[in-house]
């Protein structure tokens, strides 16, 4: 774990058509990075990394749709790192935009009443996780790490260098995984794989 | 890979409830009153629905207690979207709020639209589990629903009169407080909590972080993108449109662009291009013209 500032000059976009963008970017300001938001595909141009937040996934997919986002969003998570929250993670899967070989499922803890907050353990440590109307994966290909389960269900996951988590670290004060984003995108680090 | 589910679960945390309207930012949550309206509303783009029996235009219009709606047509609507389902309590109403929790909507507006229940008080929303947003025309206002457990806020304006001014004036107003906040000393704040009749924590609060504690959205007048656009650069951090969209000639193009606008606020040419060829908005009425027993901002104490 480092609490340090990251790398000068290290451009990290958050995809802001929609939802909780701003605590992530405030996240990665705090972190030093060179943060922007990604509205068009202009704007992922000269970016180290991505995040891709929650918000409503149904909102997300018609934005991406609108923007002529989803080939731009494909081939730049071919080739940097990418960090997706919630429904971020949905807009991943299969049926989405298919960088990562799983499958999803919607609100799959319940409705908002059933949204929690709970100490995940996590390699010997653990991560406060924030589920709002989460999702769980429901089915994953062979290429893809699980990193985290509740009741069964994987959470978090890991597929190259893209790391989908159903949770919101960015609502619990949690950075380690905004720090990895940027050790990624500024070459070489990992951790607690 | 470590495996959880033994961990203690902690559900109806204050950050679980605000945390579902961190999520809905940069959205809009368009009122709707039938399942076929929030299909449409979904599939345009909205973050969240509000289900209702009227909208405020009509219950402008109508006249008499304006109640919660019947579970029955709550119901229908969920079943209808996956998008995130809110319904509206009478102020004060704790037993409509009960029924709204009971069928499981994602949260509940304690809503001025609808006829006050109550003339000196709103509801403990700490006892729900299902998270509440409440109106506010002021930070005074704003403050005393967060205390009484909202965890959300949507600035008033003037609900089903199309007239985009009292929203921005009470936007401004919020801001304008939450600065005047930041300037003072710790002694001013004492006084400043009994100026806004406010619970003195939040007040520090508040003026320590420069921002309300939670989500603050804009609501009551919006009628077009460009009124989108307005709230959203005076600070609004998403919008509520009640009869701007189906009061209006082509309600599905214009929820599409609200949502465009509301996303790209920044940019005029885009705000333009989604502000193109939309059709009538919705029959207005100018708020100055309402005498003040029409004006439903007044409503909440």
């Amino acid at each position: 774990m480092n609490d340090g500032a990251a790398p000068a000059g290290v451009r990290v976009g958050v995809l802001a058509l929609q939802g909780g963008f701003a605590a992530h970017a405030a996240i990665l300001d705090g972190l030093g990075a060179d943060v922007s938001e990604v509205r068009t595909p202009d704007d992922l141009v000269g970016l180290d990394a991505l995040v891709m937040p929650g918000g409503e996934s149904t909102v997300m997919s018609l934005g991406i749709v609108r923007e002529g986002l989803a080939d731009p969003i494909v081939r730049f998570a071919d080739t940097h790192p990418v960090l997706a929250t919630c429904a971020g993670m949905i807009m991943l899967d299969r049926d989405h935009l298919g960088v990562l070989d799983i499958t999803t499922q919607r609100n799959a803890f319940g409705r908002q009443v059933k949204s929690f907050e709970t100490d995940l353990a996590w390699g010997g440590d653990t991560v406060h996780a924030v589920f709002i109307r989460a999702p769980w994966v429901s089915e994953w290909g062979a290429a893809v790490d699980v990193l985290a389960e509740v009741d069964g269900h994987p959470v978090a996951v890991r597929q190259g260098a893209i790391t989908a988590l159903a949770f919101h670290p960015e609502l619990s004060g949690e950075r380690r995984f905004h720090d990895v984003l940027i050790a990624q995108a500024t070459g070489s680090r990992n951790w607690s794989s | 890979m470590s495996t959880n589910g033994h961990e203690p679960r902690q559900e109806a945390t204050f950050t679980v409830k605000s945390g579902l309207a961190e999520m809905l930012k940069g959205g809009v949550i368009m009122d709707v009153v039938t399942p076929e309206e929030a299909k449409i509303a979904e599939a345009a783009g909205a973050c969240a629905v509000m289900a209702l029996e009227r909208v405020p235009a009509d219950i402008r219009r109508d006249g008499g207690v304006a109640r919660m709606s019947d579970p029955e047509m709550i119901q229908g609507i969920q079943a209808a979207v996956t998008i995130p389902v809110m319904a509206k309590a009478r102020i004060g109403h704790f037993a409509e709020a009960q029924v709204l929790e009971a069928l499981d909507v994602d949260y509940i507006d304690e809503s001025e639209v609808l006829t006050p229940a109550d003339e000196a008080n709103h509801i403990d929303k700490w006892a729900f589990k299902v998270p509440f947003v409440c109106g506010a025309t002021n930070l005074g206002e704003a403050l005393r629903r967060i205390g009484e457990g909202a965890a959300m806020i949507r600035s008033k304006g003037e609900a089903g009169t199309g007239d985009i001014v009292n929203a921005v004036t009470h936007l401004r107003r919020i801001n304008r407080e939450l600065r005047r906040l930041r300037t003072m000393d710790a002694s001013e704040l004492y006084t400043a909590a009994k100026e806004l009749g406010s619970p003195l924590p939040l007040v520090q609060q508040v003026a320590r972080e420069g921002r309300l504690p939670v989500v603050l959205f804009c609501a009551g007048g919006i009628a077009t993108p460009a009124d989108a656009s307005l709230v959203m650069q005076l600070g609004a951090e998403g919008v509520f449109v009640g009869s701007g969209i189906f009061k209006s000639g082509d309600p599905e193009r214009r929820a599409r662009a609200i949502v465009e606008a509301t996303t790209h606020f920044r940019d005029p040419a885009r705000v333009a291009a989604a502000s193109t060829g939309l059709g009538a908005a919705m029959e207005s009425i100018e708020t100055a013209k309402l005498g003040a027993d029409q004006q439903l901002a007044g409503r909440g104490w």
